[in-house]
């Protein structure tokens, strides 16, 4: 639902050569040749399935009384849903303190490797991106491996050392413990964005700071970060989209904590439930719907934030 | 039944993933399909000498045997056996085969907690005219009433799942605690192994819906009631409070192992015996062998434990029937098959693939009953299975939205096992929540 929309082609168009209207005619169609195609298959992979949504949305499907027409029922009974709710202030306050630990990490591991002061950088590079490669279902099955307190790590570490540590999966900490899969799934992949970034920058701007006699830190506050504003404000946006869409981390990790992972954990997983367990097919699109226009709305405001702050 | 097929179980008990809400759309045409509803035992046999071709979906291993069976008696029937996902997934292939009108099988797998969403909306047959109504006393009585609804009857049961508790004789010996009887006498024993080892809890809960009903069940508990769309939930009767202050204290007292079953954790303290019992279905033998080779010789069943002294009462936990869709073009020939494989020849090449079967003969069979099992060091356990089958307490119904229902379990009751919520509030949460669901969905509930 939350595919920021691709560019609309429309302006490579050729412009209409206004010499003779036989001509016109004909050229029109040319351009429409080139871009049916584009046009054809993005009206059936991106609008219909909106389209569809929002057609399923004003809908509603009983098992007795079969389908009617509801108009805005649905979004009106989305609004006033405590579960739908709950679920998207869980992911906001995800987003609010997993998305800042990760961005900042993965900023210090790209300064760092970037400053050239690191030994054997390409293997740390590659190690600390490594975990990107890892499908996610994979990476949360082996974390919830390790967060067993009986016979995971936690476990034996609270064996060997005789601490106590809490339960990972217990429903205080369950969102930490997701926070920190997702941090170690994607640092790497941040820190390489950032890292790219900061390559590009022209090294003529760090000699003359070290001919004014600038610290590294100085380096990194004047030249660094104002230079790769954009990848900041692209892995922001990112991570906003990532975090609103949190899936796969708590759907894998419900069968090891049923009860700390509701049906409604995060709006997609309530989506999921209503959809599959439920066969509130409408409601289910309508909820998907909110979450995608929410998700637009946010990413757009930190975009229109990011920009200013970088004219 | 197979290890495959009873994990199945556990995790649509545990993701609930069918859907049935096209179901509705569906009604009405079906109907009229060539050799409709209006069957009769008679045309059975015709359709059995005119021959033709069936599809089956199922995910049940054994029948693949019973299939090429049948099909050397039956020439001329050609049987095309489809493994169309496993449950929720084939349940969902099926609703929208039905929706769409084409592509329908004639046979179907449906497990008992499904059977009637299936049975309501009237996408399974009613199978009384072709003479499975005639078939009372076959079937061990948990099976046979899972399939009914109201006068109809909506499938053959296969498998079966009546309950016994499976324990490790070990712990139990080295601890010197005796093995339960009652439902008391387990909380007795769970603090005693406890105690003696702190390490060892007597069973894993972490609130698991399938569990939960059949011991209400067990203990005479009725807290679903089906009349066509009628419905009423009442989840406070007097066997889901008996169940709910027995389970309180154990939840209370910290005795019961946080693990959730079919985890990784769960098979490892099933061989190390810090997990004691298991009060599961029938179909657990195969799966101890497969997945816990630790506890060779260790594992022994007894009987349920009675919720009053000196009972025999037990209940059914799983377990799958074989229906006709309604759309189907060739239901006499299906039934046919349904015959063959639930209450004719197949039952035996099923048992034999490992199954543990629902009709009353083979249960009863000095072969089946004497059949000594190496992994519990040589008892024979299908003595104490089959017993239970036999005393499956009558009178349960599912709902006809159970498959949500439990989906919704551990959003509800679940939450007693991990905060102060007691057990009896989960249980009116899990009403509430499956009756607003129920009149939802255009039914009748609790009026």
């Amino acid at each position: 639902m939350t595919t920021t929309s691709p560019p609309v082609v429309v302006s490579d168009v050729p412009p209409v050569d206004s010499s003779r209207p036989t001509r016109r005619r004909r050229r029109s169609w040319i351009g429409w040749g080139f871009v049916g195609p584009f046009m054809a298959v993005f009206a059936l992979v991106f609008l219909a399935p909106i389209a569809y949504s929002i057609y399923l949305s004003l809908f509603r499907t009983q098992m007795v009384g079969g389908t009617q027409f509801v108009g805005f029922d649905n979004y009106a009974r989305a609004f006033s849903d405590p579960q739908f709710w709950s679920g998207v202030t869980r992911v906001g306050l995800f987003l609010l303190v997993q998305v800042p630990i990760m961005l900042g990490i993965a900023l210090l591991i790209a300064l760092a490797i970037d400053s050239g002061r690191l030994y054997g950088k390409n293997f740390f590079r590659i190690s600390i991106f490594l975990p990107y490669a890892v499908p996610a279902v994979v990476a949360t099955l082996m974390w919830g491996f390790m967060y067993g307190t009986r016979f995971g790590l936690v476990g034996n570490i609270n064996d060997a050392l005789g601490t106590s540590i809490p339960n990972p999966l217990s429903p205080d900490w369950v969102l930490l413990a997701i926070g920190n899969i997702v941090t170690w799934e994607f640092v790497g992949y941040n820190m390489l964005i950032f890292y790219s970034a900061l390559r590009v920058i022209p090294t003529s701007l760090y000699e003359a700071a070290e001919l004014d006699g600038a610290s590294q830190w100085q380096v990194v506050r004047a030249i660094k970060i104002p230079a790769i504003r954009g990848s900041l404000v692209i892995a922001t946006i990112f991570s906003i989209i990532g975090s609103f869409q949190l899936f796969n981390e708590p759907s894998i990790l419900q069968s090891l904590a049923p009860n700390a992972i509701t049906t409604y954990f995060t709006p997609n997983l309530y989506a999921y439930s209503l959809s599959f367990s439920g066969q509130q097919y409408n409601y289910s699109a309508t909820v998907a719907i909110i979450m995608g226009v929410l998700t637009m709305i946010v990413a757009y405001v930190v975009q229109l934030r990011g920009m200013r702050k970088e004219a | 039944m197979s290890i495959r097929t009873t994990r199945t179980l556990r995790a649509v008990a545990a993701t609930g993933v069918v859907a049935l809400g096209l179901a509705a759309c569906s009604g009405g045409g079906d109907s009229g399909s060539d050799s409709g509803s209006g069957g009769s035992a008679d045309d059975v046999a015709a359709a059995l000498e005119e021959g033709g071709s069936l599809t089956v979906w199922a995910w049940e291993p054994t029948l693949e045997q019973v299939v090429a069976d049948f099909e050397a008696e039956h020439p001329d029937v050609d049987v095309e056996l489809v493994n169309a996902g496993t449950g929720n997934d084939q349940y969902t292939a099926l609703q929208n085969a039905i929706a769409a009108g084409r592509g329908v099988p004639d046979v179907a797998q449906v497990e008992y907690y499904a059977l009637p969403q299936f049975a309501l909306s009237e996408s399974v047959a009613d199978l009384s005219a072709f003479g499975a109504d005639e078939l009372d006393g076959t079937f061990t009585p948990g099976p046979w009433s899972s399939v009914q609804q109201g006068e109809g009857v909506y499938g053959l049961p296969m498998d079966s799942g009546p309950m016994a508790l499976f324990y490790n004789e070990e712990v139990f010996a080295q601890h010197g605690v005796e093995v339960p009887t009652t439902w008391d006498g387990f909380v007795e024993a769970a603090r005693a192994l406890h105690a003696a080892d702190p390490n060892v809890y007597i069973t894993n809960d972490t609130g698991d819906a399938g569990f939960t009903t059949s011991l209400i069940w067990q203990a005479g508990g009725q807290p679903f009631q089906v009349d066509g769309t009628d419905v009423t939930v009442d989840l406070g009767d007097e066997g889901s409070t008996q169940f709910a202050e027995t389970w309180q204290t154990l939840i209370d007292e910290d005795l019961l192992a946080p693990v959730s079953s079919w985890s990784d954790e769960w098979y490892q303290g099933l061989g190390n015996g810090t997990i004691a019992t298991l009060a599961i279905g029938a179909w657990m033998p195969a799966n101890l062998e497969s997945g816990v080779p630790d506890g060779a010789g260790t594992w022994r069943v007894a009987p349920l434990p009675q919720w009053e002294e000196g009972a025999s009462a037990s209940a059914e936990n799983g377990g799958s029937a074989l229906s006709v869709p309604a759309a189907s073009e060739n239901q006499a020939l299906a039934y046919a098959f349904l015959e063959y494989a639930n209450a004719g020849d197949g039952v035996q090449t099923r048992v034999d693939g490992g199954a543990f079967p629902a009709t009353t003969a083979e249960l009863e069979s000095d072969e089946f009953q004497s059949y000594e099992s190496e992994y519990f060091g040589g008892q024979q356990i299908n003595e104490v299975l089959a017993e239970s089958a036999a005393n499956v307490v009558e009178g349960w119904e599912y709902l006809p939205f159970q498959v949500y229902a439990n989906s919704i379990f551990n959003d509800t009751v679940g939450q007693a096992y991990v905060s102060g919520t007691p057990l009896t509030q989960g249980l009116q949460d899990w009403q509430d929540a499956s009756v607003a669901y129920g009149q939802e969905q255009g039914f009748t509930v609790n009026e």
